[in-house]
């Protein structure tokens, strides 16, 4: 469920998000609502998850509608993780109250950063104190699971301050912890800073910051399940790991993608034009991509090797181990193969990896792979 | 066929820039030779690269008719020719063909280099020299001055110099009375058997080789039969003209007369400029003399970015070859670059050229390595052998003579630079000769040099530390014993043919050092650590390492991003293909155009 409202746009961000449109909300609220009762038939959901934009900016009434609208369309299954992200700023003990109340039973924290410098380099506008407060206010409304992302390596941090970043947010006694090294997407305003000469995040850096990440989880208790997530025991996220293992979703609201029956989609990216389509009572499906075959089977290697665990190494993963290119990332300790898995060593070359995969070249046999399909 | 004391052979011959071919535009106005409708600036650089660059590479020969003040019809047959050092040859060429030179000078920039190498020419070559001093029109023109520096260049009064401004017309007209008043017509005896010099020659898709001719005895008939001395080749003359610039068929071309002979020759070696048109019945006794073949200077290998090009690259440049016999080929195989050819050029110029046209006419997608000069190498025991490639240089270590080239440079430069370029010359291994001064604002240095040093980076340097006041001309002048050697570059510990290079001895570790940090910058980072070393023989000079990457990861993989990364993924591995595979490094082809760029 994507929900694209923002205080202000941070200069990394490249989502689907929009700043000071808060106005659009119940329009918005609406055409979601709109969306999920012109879906196809599906269910029971697993997993539900709010992301954006910022959820938690959304009066906690409105969320709940939507949640209720999901479950009575598709229905929940016993023990659904429903999750949220919420920034700091927003998450009162109220809030995280009423949205319990509703059926939230994780949230996903955008803390970022203990260090206030940090925070401000990023664009966030909450503070170190804030975040404790917003995990306290998350416990003590009954959440399960509590999940905290962080940024790291951002050009304004030094060694020390990841160091303290990490201790505090261990400290703070997460379910789940995300990090992820921030990187310059084309477009942003980080983007255009860089371009003009601002220095750009060291890659090395991020390097040091990951490995101390690993080793500091791992003595939390929190142990790492994909190359930026880590997780107490029973508390990973169940939607990124269905996405991970091939998994089908659904996705609502603007820019939001979808992936069924081997067939995915995209929604309208651009915001009016999502509202003005689903007011006329026209489907906000488009770009079709039928993924089978050959490309199936890569996606397969390719999303399965982020996790920890790796991938059934199959006929993707099997070509790549016996290609040159497998044999040598075999060699430089990027990869192995742990009995039929196919396992990524070293995480941060995950991408050596996957490009790897992309240019084995497809069987034969393999049929068409990718093809745009039609309509809905 | 014109009466041979209306005739008038004459050259334009200038400094780069002096404004030749836009005199050549007046000219060719005034006679009413091109309609206003195809008229257009330097109307005779034709080539695109010509006309982009705003300069001539190819000398052009046309026949213009003018009516003198003495009520008179001449023919006037003009040749404009390169100012460019790269291309002087083609000056020596044209001279031949002509009794008279005028002789530009840019008003401003006065005197310059080839100013005084294209005179001593015209000197050599016998001819009538009209001193003129062109662009008077433009506000900082110091005329005068000018004309006195041209004066002492030719050895003449001032006082007879004309200015003219080629941009606006004025004096063209009293250039040309003077042209037709000084000019001695041409010599020759229609009655001699026919010897004629080829002074130029191109190649035409549907016609085959078209030669530029000019009859120096006798005369010659469309469809008679003739004979080329040189390769005693016997062909008949299909088709014989003027160019005015545009062909026109004539029945004959008389002695005097300057023109183009068709034979249907596909083979332009069997064609070759400088050589002697006779006729097959009643041949001439002895060839004119004729020209010395250019000789290259530098020798680069030109690669395909992507080995299966060479078939095109072999083509596009032999292609090439039919309208530049300057250019050499030569197939050569880099284990790094893959199939491609080592080729020599008249200098850096004329590679650039050649390159740029290989890419945009034939759309090739090229590496070129670093130029290097030919060096002569002898072997204990043995001939002396042409290296013209690095990599055939012998191993360090080795007993071995090594000779180099040598150029005698002529340098012109206000006094005020005066010390900046004796610095420049004497870092770079100059013998300086004497100085000559041409009044108070130019002096002329003399000065011996190895040719590598004018190779790299020379021109710019030069021109920067005397703020663009200096000019250089430069001459081959021999080889002389030199202290080489030659300097390899190894990535993981192999060497990589395409980066060794030969250099002055005392220059070899900056050499070295410059290249290491260059290529630190240009190689991606592998999965394992990689050395760079430069080494002379087995001794390594410099090193750096390529330490091993260590992150190389999308941060995020949602669902909704599964498309968009996967595309950038792919993006990114079909980059992977303009690698080229080092040993186990990859290299991007970019990586090898960028080190072998010449320094700036
Ligand atoms: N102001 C002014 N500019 C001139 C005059 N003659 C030529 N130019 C300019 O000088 C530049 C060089 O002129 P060209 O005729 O191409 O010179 P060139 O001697 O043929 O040059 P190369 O063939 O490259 O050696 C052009 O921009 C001309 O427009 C002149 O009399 N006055
Ligand atoms: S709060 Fe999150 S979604 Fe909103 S702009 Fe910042 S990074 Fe993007
Ligand atoms: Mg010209």
């Amino acid at each position: 469920m994507h929900i694209p409202f923002c205080e202000e746009v941070c200069p990394y961000c490249d989502f689907a998000v929009v700043a000071g449109r808060d106005q659009l909300a119940s329009r918005y609220g609406q055409a979601l609502v709109a969306e999920i009762r012109s879906a196809e038939e599906w269910g029971p959901l697993e997993a539900v998850n709010f992301g954006g934009g910022t959820p938690s900016r959304m009066p906690a009434g409105l969320l709940e509608r939507i949640l209720g609208e999901l479950s009575s369309r598709f229905g929940l299954r016993e023990g659904a993780e429903v999750s949220l992200e919420a920034n700091p700023e927003d998450w009162t003990l109220q809030k995280a109250e009423s949205l319990a109340a509703a059926g939230f039973n994780r949230v996903s924290l955008g803390a970022q950063s203990f260090d206030a410098e940090v925070l401000s380099y990023l664009g966030r506008r909450h503070t170190p104190t804030q975040i404790v407060g917003a995990v306290a206010a998350a416990r003590q409304a009954g959440f399960a699971s509590v999940n905290l992302d962080l940024i790291m390596g951002s050009p304004s941090e030094s060694a020390a301050s990841w160091t303290e970043t990490l201790r505090m947010a261990l400290e703070a006694n997460p379910d789940h912890l995300s990090t992820y090294s921030l990187t310059v997407e084309p477009g942003t305003i980080l983007w255009r800073t860089v371009r003009a000469g601002a220095s750009p995040p060291d890659p090395d850096r991020q390097a040091e910051c990951w490995d101390e990440a690993d080793r500091e989880c791992a003595r939390s208790g929190l142990v790492r399940y994909e190359v930026s997530n880590a997780a107490r025991p029973g508390h990973p996220c169940r939607y990124n790991l269905s996405v991970w293992g091939q998994g089908e979703y659904l996705g609502f609201g603007n820019g939001a993608h979808s992936f069924r029956d081997g067939r995915r989609w995209e929604n309208l990216r651009g915001l009016e034009r999502y509202l003005d389509t689903v007011e006329a009572g026209r489907s906000p499906n488009r770009r079709f991509e039928l993924i089978e075959g050959w490309a199936a089977e890569t996606e397969r290697v390719l999303l399965g090797i982020r996790r920890r665990a790796g991938v059934r190494a199959g006929r993707a993963g099997e070509a790549l181990w016996e290609s040159p290119r497998g044999r040598e990332l075999h060699r430089a300790g990027v990869i192995g193969l742990h009995g039929d898995r196919l396992v990524v060593d070293r995480p941060l070359l995950t991408d050596e990896v996957s490009r790897a995969i992309l240019a084995i070249p497809p069987p034969e046999s393999a049929g068409l792979g990718n093809i745009p399909v039609p309509g809905g | 066929m014109a009466s041979r004391s209306l005739i008038r052979n004459f050259c334009i011959i200038a400094h780069i820039d002096h404004g030749k071919s836009t005199l050549a535009d007046r000219l060719l106005e005034s006679a009413g030779a091109v309609s206003q409708r195809d008229m257009r600036d330097q109307v005779l650089d034709t080539m695109d690269l010509e006309r982009e660059r705003g300069i001539t590479i190819k000398a052009q020969a046309v026949r213009l008719d003018y009516e003198a003040s003495d009520g008179r019809l001449y023919v006037l047959n003009l040749i404009d020719t390169p100012g460019h050092v790269d291309f002087s040859y083609e000056v020596s060429r044209s001279l031949a063909a002509c009794e008279g030179a005028v002789l530009l000078v840019d008003a401003n920039q006065g005197v310059q280099a080839q100013t005084v190498a294209n005179a001593y020419l015209a000197v050599e070559a016998g001819l009538e020299i009209i001193p003129v001093v062109n662009k008077i029109d433009l506000p900082s023109a110091e005329p005068e001055r000018a004309a006195e520096e041209l004066a002492r260049v030719v050895g003449g009064d001032a006082a007879d110099t004309i200015f003219i401004s080629a941009k606006t017309g004025e004096g063209v007209d009293e250039l040309t009375e003077r042209i037709v008043e000084v000019i001695p017509p041409p010599a020759g005896d229609e009655d001699l058997p026919l010897s004629a010099l080829i002074f130029d020659s191109y190649y035409d898709l549907y016609r085959g080789v078209v030669c530029y001719v000019r009859v120096m005895e006798g005369s010659i008939a469309a469809g008679e039969r003739v004979m080329f001395m040189a390769t005693g080749e016997k062909r008949d003359a299909a088709e014989i003209g003027v160019l005015t610039p545009g062909s026109v068929p004539m029945e004959t071309l008389a002695a005097g007369e300057v023109g183009y002979l068709i034979t249907g020759a596909k083979e332009i070696d069997r064609v070759r400029v400088g050589d002697t048109v006779t006729s097959a019945y009643r041949p001439a006794a002895v060839p004119l003399r004729g020209y010395t073949d250019p000789r290259p200077m530098v020798f680069a290998g030109i690669f395909p970015t992507d080995g299966d090009e060479y078939p095109r690259l072999r083509e596009a440049l032999e292609k090439l070859q039919l309208n530049d016999a300057s250019l050499q080929i030569a197939p050569e195989f880099s284990q790094a670059l893959g199939f491609g050819f080592r080729c020599g050029f008249l200098g850096l110029l004329h590679m650039e050229i050649v390159r740029e046209r290989l890419e945009r006419e034939y759309d090739l997608d090229l590496v070129t390595t670093s130029p290097s000069v030919a060096y002569r190498v002898t072997l204990p025991g043995d001939e002396p052998v042409e290296v013209r490639s690095p990599a055939d240089f012998p191993a360090a270590g080795r007993e071995m003579v090594v000779e180099e080239p040598w150029i005698k440079a002529l340098v012109l430069v206000p006094p005020e630079h005066l010390g900046a370029v004796m610095e420049i010359l004497t870092s770079r291994r100059g013998e300086l000769g004497p100085l000559n001064y041409l009044g108070t604002e130019r002096v002329e240095l003399t000065c011996r040099l190895p040719l590598a040093e004018v190779v790299f980076d020379f021109y710019d340097q030069l021109k920067s530390k005397t703020r663009g006041f200096a000019s250089l001309d430069y001459e081959a002048d021999g080889y002389q014993p030199s202290d080489l050697v030659k300097v390899d570059l190894l990535l993981n510990g192999s060497a990589v043919d395409a980066f060794s290079a030969v250099i002055h001895r005392p220059r070899a570790y900056a050499y070295g050092r410059e290249m290491v940090t260059r290529l630190k910058d240009l190689i991606p980072r592998q999965l394992f650590d990689v050395p760079i070393q430069a080494a002379i023989g087995s001794r390594v000079i410099s090193r750096e390492t390529i330490r091993a990457k260590r992150k190389d990861v999308l941060a995020k993989c949602y669902g909704g991003d599964v498309t968009r990364k996967k595309k950038l993924l792919a993006r990114q591995k079909e980059g992977k293909r303009r690698m080229k595979m080092v040993g186990s490094v990859e290299v991007p082809s970019q990586a090898f155009v960028a080190a072998l760029r010449v320094r700036d």
